[in-house]
């Protein structure tokens, strides 16, 4: 066992990298849900990114317009469960479970020529002296673009909820839907435009995963991050800024349990790898111990069908 | 319906009798990964390819791809042999059990599982020594790696990993006496997230070369960005990222040996064998050894595939130690394919290997 090889600054450049997808992903689902609306098709709408984002990155050369297109599958998948849910008042949580299952059957089959391929390579910042600070440097100051991306949206949305008119309506319409209808504001769109920026995000945390985390394309290639994104959000109790914590504490376990396996730490390999996962149930129970104060930052109406008539 | 079976089978018996020479030898072939992965799985596409291109129309193919390891891929071989296959390549050392209990439950299909060690009447096996490519590949990496720290991504701790992890060291350690070895187990044959990842921390722990017994192009993309350090092609020859990260590759040839076979069955001479092939059979290739490798080390790391090919040396030849110290192989001794602690189950490190082999 030789701990000292593990770095701590680059643990910490790569655990950023490595959270990236799942922070994107779980900060537009906390959107969608502060609106009222629980879709449970996150991992759907992320594999769709992924493939979309890839194959127009592929297809034009150009990284940035892949993102753009993941942005766009994503938001084009989450408005058939926004139609599904707003209009036709389906069940959400039987609705975004076959989003997910249709978004990975429907990816499997856009990817079928795009496995093995080399997408080209995004831009990474390279700033002359800062991006080689000796420890600052690596961590703040040379990632790829989709790192700051990620954190500039969730300081966005953060700020979009508590300061501005827009954010104040979106949360009044996910605590009571019929007190907003009340006071004139259309429940429905802007429940639509929640859970279209909600497929956009996943559908950008996605793309982050095939352009830049792995990158290539593998059917699956999600493995689940959407339901860890999922998590994340009751773990972050509804808030942008505990998103990013929780974003990062599942990513620094995932880089962190590689670490200690290439550092020679004589723990079975099987208990490493379960580790994000049990950490992630552990934070979720102990989470759900506190009843009152998880319960009291729901959304009231999360996951409640509405329409005007009743 | 029973009389449909009937007739059904009836008509099927004629065919059989009288038209033997028209029909077509059937040839199934369950990959553990996409054909697309350019690696392992691809190379078996490129075998099931030439099978095709060398017997046109008297034989007709059929694959399924990402075949989960386990009781699954019965499944999937039961329907080949159902959909009258005559023979069955299943290319994974996970598909060894469910191949014995589907061959025992078709005695007429004839099966080659690739990989393992378990034979029956119906059931051929074939592997290739990869090892001994592991050996040219160790002896470059001793001499390219300047940080001494040579990463390996293992698949599974199988005897075949196993081998190509102590016949990589005890060459870069011929070499290099100063070498060490950081092995990250990524449970899996083909997960790009997760080789990727893997390669990543190899690198940030200081490896300047990584080496993957996994199958796909992620840990060579993950060097390529990481800059300055090299890998090597594994069961293909990934030449889309030399001259750098990717300085070498070995390549898996199994068109021959699926030619040859299905041949057999076409003439009736087939039977169950154990075919282990290596450089010299043309089962192994090294891939061109690219012109980031200094010319001298070149030469070196030639002469010792030649070497290999032409078998006046082993790859494991004495003396040799297990981790713990013991013998294993005295001086000038060779190591012995099957029985106590022959290649073919070998599940130990040799001396010098940090850790242990996962159970």
């Amino acid at each position: 066992m030789d701990l000292s090889s593990i770095s701590p600054t680059l643990l910490v450049a790569s655990l950023m990298v490595a959270a990236t997808p799942i922070l994107l992903a779980a900060i537009g689902e906390l959107v969608v849900e502060k609106s009222g609306v629980l879709n449970l098709g996150v991992e759907g709408m992320m594999i769709i990114g992924a493939i979309a984002g890839f194959a127009a990155a592929v297809g034009t050369g150009s990284p940035i317009i892949g993102f753009l297109c993941a942005a766009l599958g994503g938001a084009a998948l989450s408005l058939v469960f926004a139609v599904l849910t707003q209009f036709f008042l389906s069940n959400q949580v039987a609705t975004g479970l076959a989003l997910t299952l249709f978004g990975l059957g429907l990816s499997a089959l856009m990817g079928q020529s795009y496995i093995g391929i080399k997408p080209p390579a995004n831009v990474t910042l390279d700033l002359p002296v800062i991006s080689d600070l000796p420890i600052l440097g690596p961590i703040l100051f040379s990632h790829d673009i989709t790192v700051y991306a990620a954190l500039a949206l969730v300081a966005g949305v953060w700020w979009f909820l508590k300061y501005t008119r827009g954010g104040l309506i979106l949360r009044a319409v996910g605590e009571s839907h019929d007190a907003a209808h009340a006071l004139g504001y259309k429940v429905v769109k802007v429940r639509i435009l929640a859970i279209m920026f909600g497929g956009a995000c996943a559908g950008l945390g996605g793309a982050a995963l095939s352009l830049v985390r792995v990158p290539q394309w593998t059917e699956g290639m999600t493995a689940g991050a959407g339901w860890i994104a999922l998590a994340i959000v009751v773990f972050a109790s509804w808030k942008p800024a505990r998103v990013l914590l929780g974003a990062y504490i599942f990513g620094g376990v995932a880089v962190l349990q590689l670490n200690l396996q290439a550092a020679g730490v004589s723990i079975p390999v099987e208990y490493l790898s379960m580790s994000p996962y049990l950490i992630t149930i552990i934070v979720l129970v102990v989470m759900s111990a506190h009843r009152n104060k998880a319960a009291l930052n729901a959304p009231a109406a999360l996951g409640r069908a509405f329409h005007a008539s009743r | 319906m029973k009389i449909k079976t009937i007739l059904a089978s009836a008509a099927l018996a004629m065919t059989a009798t009288t038209g033997a020479l028209a029909e077509k030898t059937k040839v199934g072939f369950v990959y553990v990964g996409p054909v697309g992965d350019g690696g392992w799985t691809y190379e078996h596409e490129q075998g099931r390819k030439a099978v095709v291109e060398a017997f046109g129309d008297k034989v007709e193919t059929m694959y399924v791809e990402s075949v989960p390891e386990g009781p699954d891929s019965e499944r999937v071989m039961t329907d080949m042999a159902l959909k009258g296959a005559d023979l069955i390549f299943t290319t994974s050392f996970g598909y060894m059990n469910p191949t014995i209990n589907v061959a025992a439950k078709f005695p007429n299909v004839k099966f080659e599982h690739a990989t393992g060690y378990k034979q029956a009447d119906n059931v051929s096996v074939y592997s290739a020594r990869f090892y001994e490519g592991r050996a040219v590949q160790g002896h470059i990496a001793g001499h390219m790696t300047k940080s001494n720290i040579i990463g390996y991504i293992g698949s599974f701790p199988i005897p075949e990993v196993i081998r190509g992890i102590n016949s990589a060291y005890i060459h870069a350690k011929a070499v290099n006496p100063d070498v060490q070895f950081k092995i990250v187990w990524a449970y899996t044959w083909f997960d790009p997230t997760k080789e990727a990842d893997a390669a990543k921390v190899l690198i940030e722990q200081g490896a300047d070369v990584v080496l993957q017994h996994t199958d796909s192009t992620a840990p060579q993309a993950a060097a390529q960005a990481a800059g300055g350090v090299i890998t090597f092609g594994q069961a293909s020859d990934m030449a889309a990222y030399g001259p750098m990260p990717r300085v070498s590759s070995i390549i898996d040839n199994w068109a021959p040996y699926y030619i040859a076979r299905t041949q057999a069955v076409m003439d009736g001479t087939w039977t169950s064998t154990s075919t282990w092939d290596g450089i010299g059979a043309g089962m192994v290739g090294i891939g061109e050894i690219s012109s980031a490798v200094p010319a001298d080390v070149k030469a070196s790391a030639e002469a010792l595939r030649d070497s290999l090919s032409d078998g006046s040396y082993h790859a494991f030849t004495g003396p040799l130690n297990k981790q713990d110290g013991s013998v294993w192989l005295a001086a000038g001794e060779t190591a012995s394919d099957y029985g106590d602690d022959g290649l073919a189950g070998m599940n130990f490190y040799l001396e010098g290997i940090e850790g242990d082999v996962p159970n």
